[in-house]
């Protein structure tokens, strides 16, 4: 069976069971956990099982002991408004988005601001793989075995200069390829925004793919944000524009719902969400009979992160 | 002509109680179809959060039921026929039916029975306490539902059915205020509820001021 990549755009409406055989996937997440069962170290090259994918290293200093979820829960239940606000409307209504020719604008307090192409973006940078837990701010989880680069490498390559306290992402809008924008359920486009401390963090990462393979539409191809210990909304998606700021920019779900949502929006099982609680989640992949589990400080990254907001008040700065 | 009367009626009863048994049946099918769904028949599954899939599900379904249930007086009045008030009560069962598994569903499949969780969620989210309240305000709805008790409490009866206006509102609401920010559907909901409820006003307000 050929298989069909989602990155090249024109293969519009693709059922993701045809992605990849799911052989291949089954094989991958094997090939994971005996890698991390011999206790191989960084370093070790890994080429895509079908020679097909990216060409990464596996970092295994994240995802010990998780077990990454199947490409299939990944790829159909996401949260990505732009091609709709239901769990899998992305996954079928992104087959029109294009992620290829992509640019990226940089601007603001930065040395070097323009218009880069994604090859100019990318090319600088070696793949590696991390398995990051994800925590969406709806009290669910998953485990994700992303494919990219720390962020404070492909920031730092744009110079920003002191003025540079904060920095702003936004996400294509797109409406011929994007029919959630027809709905104006948040104001779009969606953007985002981190303390640059925080977007300097190793943790902070640059997705470009995901299972070995280049990002599907609806995780955000090209190329979006991986931010572990933060809600999911805070890991935008499709990013076209990054830009240095001397202020906190608006980011989009604190416009919307100001009691509901922070600029922050670190994993805090201790701050509930107004109208839910925030103390467990449900771990996709467990069945209709899987227990919550207790959600984490930090999502787990208490150990990494926890200093960056040392003397902060976390209930206000939620 | 018809030569026998009596035949005709008790056909006509048949007819309604074979009517009945599909209707019954036919309310059953959404649960069927989750069911199905999880037992994967024909590649259907229930997605990646079955929870979440099962839960929402049962809750529509109680909804809708509610829905049905209101529109049986004004069908009635429309088409000028009593035989949809027939069905009134099995339709508000189910709609009890639906609630009670939505319930459930939450206390042992979404909470896993952690009754500290869920006393706390009852206690301090709104659009859970008022989805609790909203079942509480059904039960005895659904008790008083036979014909002993439309006996035994006689006119007082009506009065406490009218609670079903409340549990409807209040279950609107519920589903209003869990959404992120799509309130589309929920909006859907309540005009649909605001229909049904304001024929009920107009059709008071003509009887009473002619």
């Amino acid at each position: 069976m050929p298989t069909t990549r989602p990155r090249s755009g024109h293969s519009a409406r693709i059922a993701s069971s045809e992605l990849t055989p799911q052989s291949v996937w089954l094989r991958r997440r094997e090939f994971v956990l005996a890698g991390l069962a011999a206790g191989l170290l960084p370093g070790v090259l890994r080429a895509a099982p079908d020679g097909a994918g990216l060409s990464y290293t596996r970092n295994a200093r994240y995802g010990a002991g998780e077990t990454p979820n199947s490409y299939e829960d990944i790829t159909t239940y996401n949260n990505f408004y732009e091609f709709g606000t239901g769990k899998e409307d992305p996954a079928r209504r992104a087959g029109r988005f294009r992620p290829a020719p992509w640019s990226l604008r940089i601007e603001g307090e930065a040395d070097r601001t323009g218009v880069f192409a994604l090859e100019d973006i990318l090319r600088p940078h070696p793949l590696e793989e991390r398995v990051y837990r994800l925590r969406c701010v709806e009290a669910w989880s998953m485990v994700v075995p992303w494919v990219g680069f720390p962020l404070a490498d492909l920031l730092r390559r744009f110079a920003p200069t002191s003025r540079a306290k904060y920095v702003a992402f936004t996400t294509a809008a797109i409406p011929e390829q994007m029919p959630g924008l027809a709905y104006r359920v948040l104001d779009w486009p969606y953007v985002e925004g981190l303390r640059i401390d925080e977007a300097m963090h190793p943790l902070a990462f640059v997705a470009t793919g995901l299972y070995g393979q280049p990002l599907p539409n609806q995780n955000g191809a090209p190329l979006r944000l991986v931010l572990p210990w933060k809600y999911g909304f805070k890991s935008i998606k499709s990013i076209v524009a990054i830009r240095f700021t001397a202020t906190q920019p608006p980011t989009s779900w604190n416009r919307a719902a100001p009691r509901e949502y922070g600029f922050y929006a670190n994993v805090n099982p201790a701050v509930d969400h107004p109208r839910w609680s925030q103390a467990r989640e449900r771990r996709i992949g467990a069945g209709v009979f899987g227990a919550r589990r207790p959600t984490l400080a930090f999502n787990g990254y208490a150990e990494e992160v926890a200093s960056l907001y040392a003397g902060m008040d976390l209930r206000r700065h939620f | 002509m018809r030569e026998w009367t009596c035949a005709a009626i008790s056909e006509g009863r048949h007819r309604l109680r074979l009517l009945k048994a599909a209707v019954f049946l036919a309310c059953l099918a959404p649960l069927a179809a989750l069911f199905a769904r999880g037992l994967g028949v024909g590649g259907a599954t229930l997605g990646a959060n079955p929870v979440e899939f099962v839960l929402h599900a049962l809750g529509k379904w109680g909804l809708n039921f509610l829905l049905l249930t209101l529109a049986v007086s004004p069908l009635r009045a429309i088409i000028g026929r009593a035989w949809p008030l027939g069905f009134r009560r099995m339709l508000g069962l189910f709609a009890f039916f639906y609630a009670t598994l939505h319930l459930l569903c939450w206390l042992v499949l979404d909470q896993g029975l952690y009754l500290q969780g869920i006393a706390a969620d009852i206690a301090k989210r709104p659009f859970i306490t008022i989805g609790v309240l909203a079942y509480l305000l059904l039960v005895p709805l659904a008790v008083t539902s036979t014909d002993r008790m439309l006996r035994r409490l006689g006119r007082r009866w009506k009065t406490l059915h009218r609670l079903v206006y409340a549990v409807v509102l209040l279950g609107v609401w519920h589903y209003y205020w869990l959404v992120k920010a799509d309130v589309r559907e929920p909006l859907f909901y309540l005009a649909m509820t605001l229909l049904l409820l304001g024929w009920r006003v107009r059709t008071r307000l003509r009887r009473t001021c002619p």
